[in-house]
């Protein structure tokens, strides 16, 4: 609205998005914005994009943002954040980038501990080359690479990277949430802004994974997608808190 | 004078890192270059900047390259494997035109290689180790006082042409300790101001760094004809080098770095004997110094080019007096692997060389 003041400009733009009917970055979008306004940090924020399908975040975000290598955002935060500790970081990332191509600098900010907020998009495939498996691909799931299903045999298994994390000693907060239904995306935005306000308060690495749908490369409807989070993804990934140092 | 201290040219560029106000440097261990660590991990905090031990040279390179994204001074450090693993971020950061300091204290290769002096990386650093068209400005000292000089000089050079700078020194110039002066460094109020750097948006439309360009159809053409633009003005602008009894030469030695001081003693030699020898050290090796070049070329027709390799920057001499047709006789003593020059080989080469051709 023209007459609101720049510090009250919302963080999400109102643009129409690239994304695919039913994709899970929009929702996921809309929570991390409104709780940046919520938070009255937009001014202070600076978000790193990932290379995948939400690399055009800073045509959504009104805010400042850094377009990263391909699994390099958590190094990327890290350098942001300790000549910035005053500003406000968060890391936004799918499972190709975090948790494969860029599971070392995960696991490694994780470990040090760095006072920022990461969302971590899980949707189990790679979206925008097309569909490849993923990380995180569950065993029988199809994809462009996986054909015939995933075979544990071959591939390994889907990582849980926050039951991973949970091992280490330093992170400050841990969970997971799917932005599947109403009732996951309330528990999804509650976490995300805990995850924020840690890092407001200086408690260290806070890392919340999203359960997403995809439904142009799962190949399922949108109402579909919805339900194979549920039925088929949580049963492998539980939702929950796995670190809380409250 | 400024007292005179003992140091190695990996604790000179340290030095000279924290001097210039650096406020961030993440590195992984290497040999030769592990003094560099060892140094600003005890002296950044001090004066309240950033050292962090990073995981990788992957995530070092990106952890400076989100420092300097942010406005602040950045270095990172490696040895040859090293800037290999830091060669996508380097390109990430020129093609964002972020400022940064990036050492390559060069060791034997190709692979694991050894751990001795080298100067195998040249084509890497001059040429663009990374992919697509960008350029570093590359800085070869050859003392380490210079190193000291170069490592500040390299920081103002960045901030003022938002581009990484590399400092390409050796194994051998970075071990080894000379007295230097630790001069402070220019002030920085000729330097651009920082208004595209990533600070929070308060008070103004928000920053994006990024290099992803895809729409319109010639966005990305756009950024490379800037790009382009940027380093035609830092050749223009930026070609340094030393020469030592080049006017009457009538056989000019080229050398950068540790073979540059050998080649020193072998032209001083080769006076003795009655033979007109000089020597041209390239100081900036991107841009490379091509119109001295080819101004003593307009005297000189016979050039000796010695490396600590099989042969790398010897194309760009060739380039630049090749560029106009002359006939020049260029030679070339030197082979990769950790081998350096003695005196004595140098000065038998020139003696080879002035002996062959015409008189």
């Amino acid at each position: 609205m023209e007459n609101n003041k720049e510090n009250k400009e919302a963080t999400l733009r109102q643009v129409k998005m690239h994304y695919c009917p039913g994709c899970g970055h929009t929702i996921a979008h809309r929570i991390v914005a409104d709780v940046i306004d919520e938070l009255g940090i937009r001014e202070k924020t600076i978000g790193s994009a990932p290379v995948g399908c939400a690399v055009l975040l800073y045509d959504y975000f009104n805010c400042d943002i850094i377009e990263c290598p391909h699994g390099r955002i958590p190094a990327v935060a890290t350098g942001i954040k300790r000549t910035n500790p005053d500003k406000i970081i968060f890391v936004y990332g799918g499972d190709g980038d975090l948790l494969s191509i860029g599971m070392a600098e995960t696991i490694h900010a994780a470990n040090r501990g760095e006072n920022f907020t990461v969302i971590f998009i899980n949707n189990a495939i790679y979206g925008m080359t097309g569909g490849q498996m993923a990380p995180t691909t569950l065993i029988g799931q199809k994809t462009i690479t996986t054909q015939d299903g995933r075979d544990a045999d071959t591939t390994g298994m889907p990582i849980r990277i926050c039951e991973m994390l949970a091992t280490l000693g330093k992170p400050a907060y841990i969970e997971r949430v799917a932005v599947n239904d109403a009732q996951n995306i309330a528990r999804a935005k509650s976490a995300i802004k805990k995850a924020f306000k840690n890092q407001i308060e200086g408690k260290g690495f806070s890392f919340v994974e999203v359960l997403s749908m995809c439904p142009t490369n799962w190949k399922l409807s949108i109402k579909d997608a919805c339900r194979f989070v549920n039925n088929e993804m949580a049963g492998y990934f539980p939702l929950g808190k796995f670190r809380d140092i409250d | 004078m400024t007292e005179k201290i003992l140091m190695k040219g990996n604790e000179a560029m340290s030095a000279a890192a924290v001097k210039a106000g650096c406020k961030f440097y993440a590195g992984y261990p290497i040999t030769p270059q592990n003094e560099v660590t060892q140094y600003l991990s005890r002296e950044l905090p001090k004066v309240g900047s950033v050292f962090i031990q990073a995981e990788s040279e992957l995530a070092a390179i990106n952890m400076v390259f989100g420092a300097s994204s942010t406005g602040a001074r950045a270095m990172t450090s490696s040895s040859s494997p090293g800037i290999s693993l830091k060669q996508e971020g380097i390109s990430y950061i020129a093609a964002a035109e972020l400022p940064c300091v990036i050492v390559n204290v060069m060791r034997g290769g190709p692979g694991l290689g050894n751990i001795m002096g080298s100067q195998g990386d040249y084509f890497q650093a001059t040429k663009g180790g990374g992919h697509g068209d960008y350029r570093l400005i590359v800085l070869a000292p050859s003392s380490v006082q210079e190193t000291y000089n170069l490592t500040i000089m390299a920081f103002d050079l960045a901030d003022k042409y938002r581009n990484p700078v590399m400092i390409l020194t050796d194994g051998v110039l970075a071990q080894m300790a000379e007295a230097i002066e630790l001069k402070e460094p220019p002030s920085h109020h000729n330097l651009p101001r920082k208004d595209w750097a990533l600070t929070g948006c308060k008070g103004r439309k928000p920053n994006v760094i990024k290099t992803l360009h895809l729409y319109p159809a010639d966005a990305l053409e756009k950024v490379n004809i800037m790009l382009d633009r940027k380093y035609k003005k830092i050749e223009d602008e930026l070609q340094k080098c030393e020469k030592i009894n080049c006017d009457d030469a009538d056989i000019v030695v080229i050398a950068y770095g540790l073979p540059s001081r050998i080649g020193k003693s072998a032209i001083k030699k080769a006076r003795l004997d009655g033979i007109k020898a000089g020597l041209l050290r390239p100081i900036t090796l991107w841009p490379f110094p091509k119109k001295e070049i080819q101004e003593i070329s307009k005297k000189c027709k016979k050039f000796l080019v010695v490396e600590m390799s099989n042969g790398q920057m010897i194309e760009d001499v060739k380039l630049a007096l090749y560029e106009n047709g002359n006939e020049i006789d260029i030679s070339f003593l030197g082979r990769g692997g950790g081998w350096y020059p003695k005196p004595e080989e140098v000065l038998n080469k020139i003696k080879e060389v002035i002996g062959n051709g015409k008189q």
